[in-house]
């Protein structure tokens, strides 16, 4: 063996080990959200003032993904349906793919881009600039202050954020086979309200909870433990918005596996 | 040149012993040793990466000592619970090198935040006046609704001092106070430095390496070299010496 490839396996075993100390940190600073999140003082006031951020600064976005995402499955679910004479069953399609996965998903994912890496940005410039240091050394725990109420704001609004998402998705839908196969309102939404099931609603809200907590915390992670420096917000802000997406395409995954097997 | 100050010798408000830190491989301070005294303005000198911020954060419990013992009013800081450290903070003001003022606060909302966190049952009138007051002390009244970001540089470090001010802290820690400012600014900077001493009766030390700001501010002059204080006293006795990194300080700075 020579120095280089011995370079390289230490190399190796460094970043192995960076890894799960990154790990052990994550974890930690969940366990410390949870824990802070009950323990007074609680910060009511700032806890509104992010789920004002978060739930009524994104409507707009998500308003228009929403409505846009109904009609697009629509188009694009057309063509198949109708090769088998099964166009009338346009409502029950979209019910389930916006209830199950298409809302929770676009909303997250547009959270995720707009909230997450505004998470990341501000408290990345905000520990650059000793604001963070500030605010401690005034005996004002920043921990509560700014992640526990962020990560609170996120897991409460992104499931409102989703029942509304869907709502629109569905009236895109409904826009859409109204115009093409003269369905009337009242038709569309009976047959939509008889398909989606009590554990697809159930799942949507469970999953779009665990996907605001991931957009809050990985946010306020990268922020919170942002390296010194300008580029360092930069990379908070990037980092914040790749891990979350990643994550929540994993937590969809698993989620798709439990409540497969809760069905079966 | 500076007034006297009123400074009792027989009343340590910090004392600090064998003090060491390190981060990874590069070992700042190598053993400590020093003493404020009560209503004394200490400045610390040295060049940058010294250990110079280092030692007040230290003292104002954000960083951990490696090794050693800091009292800050006769409480032992690295013993101290959470809820102890916090009640210590609050005799303690940190005006940082960059104002460190919350962004997305108007100056009200950033002298407000430590005022109704830490005092409890005021009056929206009392927290009114409280605030005009600490605005009067750093002559900065007509800013009171503008964001951070509109202010100049001088005047963030002046709302950042009366952000301090508001919690009356016995102890003023000043992180390089007029790095980054104009002569001129950095002048009405070291006059508000003496006034908060005079009017407040507050003991602090003064982190720079302006020695300008050293001679108009400083009681006595600590410098730090290789981790730990080798000279200290007056402005004139820390630069008698024949030292070369002392003299070379003393050279590079413009001062009358």
């Amino acid at each position: 063996m020579n120095k280089t490839d011995t370079q390289d396996g230490s190399k190796r075993v460094s970043r192995i080990n960076r890894f799960f100390l990154d790990l052990h940190d994550v974890f930690l600073f969940v366990v410390r959200i949870f824990k802070e999140a009950f323990l007074p003082p609680y910060e009511f006031k700032e806890i509104v003032k992010q789920c004002f951020e978060v739930g009524v600064k994104s409507l707009p976005l998500i308003s228009l993904t929403g409505f846009i995402t109904g009609i697009v499955f629509v188009n694009q679910s057309r063509p198949s349906l109708s090769e088998f004479g099964a166009v009338s069953w346009l409502p029950s399609l979209i019910a389930i793919a916006i209830v199950r996965a298409l809302a929770p998903l676009v909303t997250s994912l547009i959270a995720a881009g707009k909230v997450g890496s505004n998470i990341g940005a501000e408290l990345g410039s905000m520990n650059v600039t000793e604001q963070i240091d500030a605010m401690e050394v005034s005996a004002t725990n920043p921990f509560k202050f700014l992640v526990v109420s962020r990560v609170i704001a996120t897991t409460t609004m992104i499931p409102i954020l989703t029942v509304y998402t869907t709502m629109l998705a569905l009236l895109g839908g409904f826009i859409n086979i109204h115009q093409h196969e003269a369905t009337s309102f009242q038709t569309y939404f009976t047959q939509v309200f008889n398909t989606v099931t009590f554990t697809d609603v159930f799942a949507s809200l469970a999953k779009s909870i665990v996907f605001g907590f991931t957009i809050g915390a990985v946010g306020c992670y990268k922020g919170f433990h942002s390296s010194k420096g300008t580029e360092g917000v930069g990379k908070a802000a990037n980092t914040s918005v790749v891990l979350s997406m990643f994550l929540i395409f994993i937590e969809e995954l698993l989620s798709l596996q439990i409540v497969m097997a809760l069905i079966s | 040149m500076k007034k006297k100050a009123n400074i009792d010798t027989s009343e340590k408000v910090i004392a600090i012993r064998g003090l060491k830190k390190s981060f990874g491989s590069l070992t700042v301070l190598r053993g400590v040793d020093l003493n404020i005294y009560k209503g004394e303005n200490l400045v610390v000198l040295g060049r940058s990466g010294t250990g110079k911020s280092v030692l007040i954060k230290i003292i104002s419990g954000l960083l951990k000592a490696d090794e050693g013992s800091v009292k800050v009013l006769g409480e032992e800081v690295g013993e101290l619970s959470p809820k102890e450290l916090d009640a210590l903070r609050l005799k303690i003001g940190f005006s940082f090198q960059n104002s460190a003022l919350y962004d997305s606060m108007t100056v009200y909302e950033n002298l407000e935040f430590p005022l109704i966190r830490n005092v409890r049952n005021l009056t929206r009138k009392e927290i009114n006046v409280a605030i005009e007051e600490a605005l009067e002390d750093v002559g900065l009244s007509q800013t009171i609704h503008q964001m951070p970001s509109q202010l100049s540089g001088g005047q963030r470090k002046r709302i950042g001092i009366a952000r301090t001010l508001i919690l009356k802290p016995e102890i003023m820690l000043y992180d390089e106070p007029t790095a980054g400012l104009d002569p001129i600014t950095s002048g009405e900077i070291n006059n508000l430095i003496n006034q908060v001493q005079e009017q407040h009766n507050t003991t602090s030390i003064i982190i720079t390496h302006d020695l300008t700001c050293a001679k108009t501010t400083g009681d006595r002059i600590a410098m730090l070299l290789d981790g730990q204080f080798q000279r200290q006293g007056s402005f004139e006795e820390v630069f008698a010496s024949d030292e070369e990194r002392v003299k070379q300080f003393y050279e590079y700075n413009f001062i009358d």
